[in-house]
């Protein structure tokens, strides 16, 4: 199958939604659309932000998966309680390969769980003392933590435990920051709350440390690396770019970060948002506090990543914009050497996509550099200004699918049949096993770095050894294959 | 004879724990097995059985154990006057923790332990004022109490009470066995207060299972963490509760109860002068503009 027409993906959309109950049907209906360039604003189009249906088999994660899981959780030199029963934190530790430098459980922790390991006692007499008691053995056992967080886990909100004022009390005890987050699973209808509550939490617990302190000796170069959570090593690919340009990264959010660069993020010039969806709100937070403007980048594939790096250097002098120049040039050849290499394997190929935060647009460039084309995407938790951004990035009268289902997905690949899906751990192995090439898009299938010109190379590897991977050919049994595949092959050998 | 549960509801401090420690020795005295098990973090639904400050509840005891699962049935269940079996489920002090979660785990331990034995006739559940949430409503649920009572008594705000227990009731009945049984009018000598009781239990399509009448002796026994039964056996009072166990142990009427709208409740406190009728046009009104 080659590029859908207009007509063709509306008819499909139309055949997948077929099977639901009236209701469902219009509800799925809002979620599903094909993109369409001349839509001045998503929410002409489509619906996002909204609950899952139930029996829908959703992809989405909570909001604890939000802020503990995503924002608080990669930063390094603290250490996050998982502050409820022991399988939030367990289930979910070090699955997100947010890589950082450090001795693990000594000065950093971000692999370890730490979880008040609720029991029936504690949540009929309430769980108050225990993490007070909690807190004081980390100090004890891990004194060179920087701080801490309190990750409510669900029963939190219930029982109503009073973690703010735990919070207060340890931070006068140990002069270190402690900070209460109210990121209960049940609140919201996805992760994104989770993200946001997590943002309102730095703001409010943290961010203004170093409000009346000047001893930080800052330069007009001065940046943050906002929503890069260095999965895989992605945020050191980025930041050394952004060191070649002359600029000088004052924090990481939240990748390999720390508590320290956190309170000097007030300090910097200009921050750079790459997940918008996760960090906006801090982002905005500062612009209207500290003065602080903020510019959304995207440093994946060539391409996007020399277009980003002339807007973040316009925004500074012309020594900048030369260094950045002479970086784009440095690299050109290296990329270009990627790009004819991989590009006569992938050049075609169709690629369907089903991510969360930035990826579902952000990635559809890289692609693109390799000849390949973005055929469908969407997101778990997107928001209608997500979706504003993705409509300019898309070709026209593709596939747009918000908080798909698994029904739905798997027909939309039946049909529209790519050939490599982007999606998550959950999906892999379903469209394995429908033949369909893959990579886990979340945490780049346990490879990585792919931001930057160096992350580049590593993802053009990637998608390369996967789409090309002679099992795909292997897949029917030697007794099943019909003599026309058999001449095929001989032919191609 | 097959074991009864039964759960004794009603408005906070209307009498729920004396009057179910009264009847409950009232049971005793005709040769009954009972357990009484309270359902209330507070814990003083046994200490006139026992005549002691608050039993060991379970949650407390729990608590220091580590789990419930390394409690004994022993280290909870006291036996005190008459043989009544007495065990505290307890809870958090107010305003921490989940008082419901502790009702359910103390209910799921009893009946895990073997606490609801053969040879048991009766089993009462003292539960707190409201049925504030999932927990209290417990003793309510599938193979727990299958009779209710709830203890009223002629001021307005008891019988608020009564009513929403009733529609609890109802909720639980369409998928179970509960039924509300009656009706315990504890008295607080309000003007005609029986025959009051009586048409709110006509409407809710139950009974008066008994009036007691209101007797200081209840509280010279309670000083002395007795019931009256045992303080004061030739009492009158002790009769009363002689007769409200003898009722209950008779009782047959079960029903699925018909809850009244507010506007009834309402109508029928005008009817008995509980209640003025409504005047709508100093609603909102303050003092100085009255006047």
């Amino acid at each position: 199958m080659t590029v859908m027409t207009r007509e063709e993906t509306e008819a499909l959309i139309q055949e997948v939604l077929e099977i639901y109950p009236e209701k469902a049907k219009v509800d799925r209906a809002a979620h599903l659309a094909l993109n369409d360039h001349e839509a001045e604003q998503a929410k002409k189009c489509i619906t996002s932000n909204k609950k899952s249906l139930p029996g829908m088999m959703t992809i989405r994660g909570c909001a604890y998966a939000g802020s503990k899981g995503v924002v608080w959780g990669p930063i390094k030199d603290m250490i996050h309680i998982s502050h409820g029963p022991v399988g939030c934190g367990q289930y979910s530790r070090a699955g997100r390969r947010n890589y950082y430098i450090g001795t693990t459980g000594v000065n950093t922790f971000v692999t370890m769980n730490f979880t008040s390991d609720f029991q029936e006692k504690d949540i009929v007499f309430g769980g108050d003392k225990k993490l007070d008691t909690m807190i004081d053995e980390i100090e004890k056992l891990f004194p060179l933590n920087k701080g801490i967080t309190i990750q409510s886990e669900c029963p939190i909100g219930l029982i109503g435990d009073d973690i703010e004022a735990v919070a207060k009390k340890k931070n006068k005890e140990t002069g270190k920051t402690v900070v209460p987050v109210r990121c209960e699973g049940f609140r919201g209808v996805s992760q994104s709350l989770g993200h946001h509550i997590a943002n309102d939490a730095v703001r409010d617990w943290a961010l203004d440390a170093r409000d009346d302190d000047d001893s930080f000796a800052t330069t007009p170069y001065d940046v943050a690396i906002i929503g890069d959570y260095n999965i895989g090593g992605d945020a050191w690919s980025s930041r050394i770019l952004l060191e070649e340009m002359g600029l000088r990264v004052v924090a990481q959010w939240s990748g390999d970060g720390s508590i320290a660069e956190i309170e000097l993020t007030p300090k910097v010039k200009l921050n750079l948002v790459h997940c918008y969806r996760s960090m906006n709100y801090i982002s905005r937070h500062m612009e209207e506090k500290y003065d602080i403007p903020w510019i959304e980048y995207n440093f994946f594939g060539p391409t996007k990543t020399a277009e980003s790096m002339r807007k973040i250097a316009s925004h500074f002098d012309e020594s900048i914009q030369a260094k950045c120049e002479e970086v784009i040039a440095k690299y050109r050849t290296e990329w270009e050497q990627v790009i004819a290499k991989y590009r006569p394997r992938l050049e075609g190929k169709r690629v369907m996509l089903y991510v969360g935060g930035l990826r579902p647009r952000h990635v559809i460039g890289a692609y693109e550099d390799l000849g390949m084309d973005v055929v469908g995407t969407g997101y778990e938790f997107g928001h209608n200004d997500d979706y504003d951004r993705t409509i300019k990035e898309m070709g026209n009268a593709t596939l747009l699918y918000d908080d798909v289902t698994g029904y739905e997905f798997e027909e939309f690949v039946k049909k529209v049949k790519p050939d490599l899906i982007g999606s998550g751990i959950k999906e892999k192995y379903i469209f394995q096993k429908m033949g369909v090439p893959f990579r886990q898009m979340h945490s780049w299938d346990y490879s990585g770095p792919y931001h930057g010109f160096d992350g580049f190379a590593i993802f053009a590897r990637d998608m390369d050894m996967t789409l090309n991977n002679p099992c795909w050919a292997k897949l029917k049994a030697p007794w099943l294959k019909d003599e026309s595949a058999e001449e095929a092959l001989a032919a191609s050998a | 004879m097959a074991l009864r549960q039964a759960a004794i509801y009603g408005k906070g401090g209307i009498g729920k724990s004396t009057t179910t420690q009264n009847l409950v020795a009232g049971l005793a005295e005709m040769g009954k097995k009972v357990m009484i098990v309270g359902c209330d973090p507070k814990a003083d639904s046994t200490r006139l059985i026992l005549h002691a400050k608050a039993q060991n509840s379970i949650m407390e005891m729990a608590a220091e154990a580590g789990t419930v699962e390394d409690l004994e049935l022993e280290d909870v269940l006291k036996v005190g006057y008459g043989d009544i079996k007495c065990v505290e489920s307890g809870g958090p002090e107010p305003g921490v923790g989940c008082a419901g979660r502790g009702v359910i785990t103390a209910i799921n331990f009893l009946e895990e332990e073997g606490a609801y034995d053969e040879d048991l006739d009766f089993v009462f559940y003292d539960v707190l004022g409201d049925v504030v949430c999932g927990g209290f409503a417990m003793p309510i649920r599938e193979n727990k109490a299958q009779e209710i009572y709830i203890v009223v008594s002629g001021e307005m705000m008891a019988m608020y009470a009564a009513n929403n227990i009733a529609k609890g009731i109802v909720k639980y009945a369409n998928s179970g066995s509960v039924r509300l049984a009656g009706l315990i009018c504890n008295s607080r000598e309000t003007d005609r207060e029986d025959e009051l009781i009586e048409a709110l239990a006509a409407r809710l399509g139950t009974f008066m299972i008994h009036f007691v009448p209101r007797d200081n002796v209840v509280q010279r026994a309670e000083i002395r963490r007795m019931t009256v039964i045992e303080y004061d056996p030739g009492s009158k009072q002790a009769d009363e509760y002689r007769t409200l166990a003898r009722k209950i142990f008779e009782n047959e009427k079960f029903i699925i109860p018909t809850p009244i709208t507010m506007d009834q409740l309402e109508e029928l406190l005008m009817e008995f002068g509980v209640m003025d009728e409504e005047d709508e046009s100093i609603v909102g009104q303050t003092a100085t503009a009255q006047a």
